[in-house]
């Protein structure tokens, strides 16, 4: 295809992404280095016959005037990422210094908001990625050994978790573990204490969180396994029965290797996406207890006072964030497709 | 596994189906729970007597007459118009499905059919945009959208999530087009087609599988959006989910509660018919990009 050809064609969809996408990203670095105007503050004397005062009053004109000239506000470097609301550099040295033990050390770093949010983010991916490609697969064989006939409604129902909105099913599950709820009345009956709430407690919020992130993307996995598991080579299968393997061996040994670069794909598939969680902890109204750091954006941009400058410096670390996860995605991708 | 049926033991069968019972009740109770109790009273649904009032609604027999009562949909849908909401998503769906997919199918053929080196960058590229959090490109738009005037307004979110939604849609479709042979459009060129002719006439009848694998998934994205419609959009352009919660926000404290647990049964049945339909087309599109990269 000639390139004028290809322009033609690629041109909406590469306006689109370069207005709304690239565009934005160069707006959120911006952002991040300016922080709005100070109001303009003159100093101005009373006199009256019996004497002078100085007050201090706002020029209006001259705060709307800097305003308008300089729409992004005021050049502070990189003053916003060091402060306490995010890399905490100071604070930082200054509970290292201060703290007695590591434990010590890691209750006040917990106390930085910006490394409250990264600690439950990384721990959403790390506890959720595994637990719902584990859980997916021994859906998959466990489906995968059922009567074809019945197959089909039980991915139906299993689809569900997933395709459900995300925050329309964190709240379903929210109303659930309410203490007035169902799962919560059975979770107070199961310790015996009538006046457990699980969300007034930090741990088991996170918890909770934890359990949504695991039922929502289990059928992913679940789905893909179970295509993947439409192709693992028949006869190889009835070589290792013959040579007598049991049904365990036939599994560690041959079914699994064959899935290896599916789990591969999932687990980098994840990973990115549970990076970005944040619907949930809208729906479970945990942003006391538990802050992503998408949630620590939207908290900023949300209410009275919209923090933009703040909002964009968490914005540009989690692109950070994002990229490095993403790295091994890209090495992938090169390989397979780029050597060309 | 045919084979491997007949040798397994009753055990392992009854563990087998017993795991399986499990999953399907963890995976469906959550929704049944709902749909059954978003026709209590509040008194009922969250009650602390007993979780059984939930199932019999003793109190909604007080109240309504009858154990099962729509008093929340009809405030939900009438006294807090929740139909505008979805009127509203409904254009906000329609449109950006519509526009991604026109936008996507272009992009995605002349990505397929370039022979060049840039287009792999693109697509490279593509992937780096799909991994960013949307959160972190609302807050670029917010500022330029002020000063613009263009926040609150429909065709602002719809623009965004479509741009949003690209690199998705620009992924999948170049892998199914690169699918269909190359000598079909190549002999429209050879008898005397201009490309956007040999797109017309013979690329277009035979995308249709792929587009509507495709389309689904930007009619997922667009519907089960919340940060992009919920930062953008006025209060009167709400769509369903963030009006869902501006529910948790206000009626809460009214203990008008149901009306969220009614809209949100509301926002589910959709999902619900589309799933049964579109089964087989959704199970492809997942596994599309795992089962063959």
């Amino acid at each position: 295809m000639k390139h004028a050809t290809f322009l033609r064609f690629f041109l909406p969809t590469a306006t689109a992404m370069l207005l709304f996408i690239a565009l934005p990203i160069l707006s959120v670095l911006i952002q991040s280095v300016h922080v709005p105007h100070d109001r303009v503050v003159v100093e101005v004397e009373n006199c009256t016959p019996f004497g002078c005062t100085k007050s201090t009053v706002i020029d209006q004109n001259a705060t709307e005037k800097l305003r308008d000239e300089k729409p992004l506000g005021r050049f502070v470097g990189m003053a916003i990422y060091t402060d306490r609301s995010h890399l905490a550099f100071s604070e930082l040295g200054e509970a290292w210094h201060r703290s007695a033990s590591m434990g010590d050390f890691a209750a006040r770093v917990m106390n930085l908001p910006f490394y409250r949010a990264l600690a439950f983010t990384l721990t959403y991916m790390a506890v959720v990625t595994p637990l719902s490609i584990m859980l997916g697969f021994v859906v998959a064989l466990a489906v995968n050994a059922i009567p074809r006939l019945m197959r089909g409604p039980i991915i139906f129902f299993s689809l569900l978790p997933m395709i459900v909105t995300p925050l329309v099913g964190a709240l379903i599950l929210f109303w659930m573990v309410d203490s007035r709820g169902i799962l919560g009345a059975a979770v107070q009956w199961l310790v015996n204490d009538p006046n457990l709430s699980l969300k007034a407690s930090t741990p088991l919020t996170w918890i909770m969180l934890l359990v949504y992130g695991t039922w929502s993307t289990a059928p992913f996995a679940f789905v893909v396994y179970y295509a993947g598991l439409q192709t693992v080579p028949q006869d190889s299968l009835e070589s290792a029965m013959l040579d007598g393997a049991t049904r365990w061996q036939r599994i560690r040994y041959i079914v699994l290797p064959h899935l290896m670069p599916l789990t591969v794909f999932m687990f980098l598939i994840k990973i990115m996406d549970n990076f970005r969680v944040f619907e949930p902890i809208v729906s479970f109204n945990a942003g006391a207890h538990a802050q992503s750091l998408s949630y620590f954006i939207y908290s900023d941009l949300g209410g009275e006072t919209r923090l933009l400058s703040s909002a964009a410096a968490t914005s540009v670390l989690t692109i950070a964030g994002v990229l490095v996860l993403l790295s091994p995605v890209l090495v992938r991708t090169w390989r397979q497709f780029g050597k060309a | 596994m045919a084979s491997g049926s007949q040798k397994r033991s009753a055990t392992l069968n009854l563990v087998l189906s017993g795991f399986l019972i499990l999953w399907l009740v963890v995976a469906i109770f959550p929704f049944a729970w709902t749909f059954w109790g978003s026709f209590k009273v509040e008194g009922d649904f969250f009650s602390k007597a007993s979780w059984q009032n939930a199932l019999f609604g003793p109190l909604t027999r007080l109240e309504h007459g009858n154990a099962f009562t729509g008093a929340g949909y009809h405030g939900a849908w009438v006294k807090e118009e929740f139909w505008r909401a979805a009127l509203n998503s409904f254009v906000v769906v329609v449109c950006v499905v519509v526009i991604s997919l026109t936008f996507g199918t272009l992009g995605g053929y002349a990505l397929s059919r370039s022979t060049y080196r840039y287009a792999f960058w693109l697509l490279l590229m593509a992937l780096v945009f799909r991994a960013m959090p949307p959160l972190t490109l609302v807050s670029g738009y917010l500022l330029p959208f002020y000063q613009w005037n263009l926040w609150g307004h429909l065709p602002t979110a719809i623009i965004v999530l479509v741009a949003i939604n690209q690199p998705f849609t620009l992924w999948m479709l170049t892998a199914f087009f690169r699918n269909i042979p190359k000598d079909l459009d190549e002999s429209a060129r050879v008898d005397g087609c201009t490309p956007f002719q040999a797109f017309r006439h013979v690329i277009i009848p035979v995308m249709w599988p792929g587009v509507i694998t495709t389309g689904l998934f930007s009619f997922l994205l667009a519907y089960n959006d919340f940060v992009v419609t919920s930062m953008l959009l006025s209060k009167q352009n709400q769509t369903m989910i963030p009006k869902i919660a501006s529910f948790l926000g206000t009626t809460q404290t009214e203990g008008n509660v149901m009306f969220a647990v009614s809209s949100v049964v509301s926002v589910t049945a959709p999902l619900f018919l589309l799933v049964m339909f579109f089964q087989r087309q959704i199970v492809s599109g997942l596994t599309a990009g795992a089962v063959k990269g």
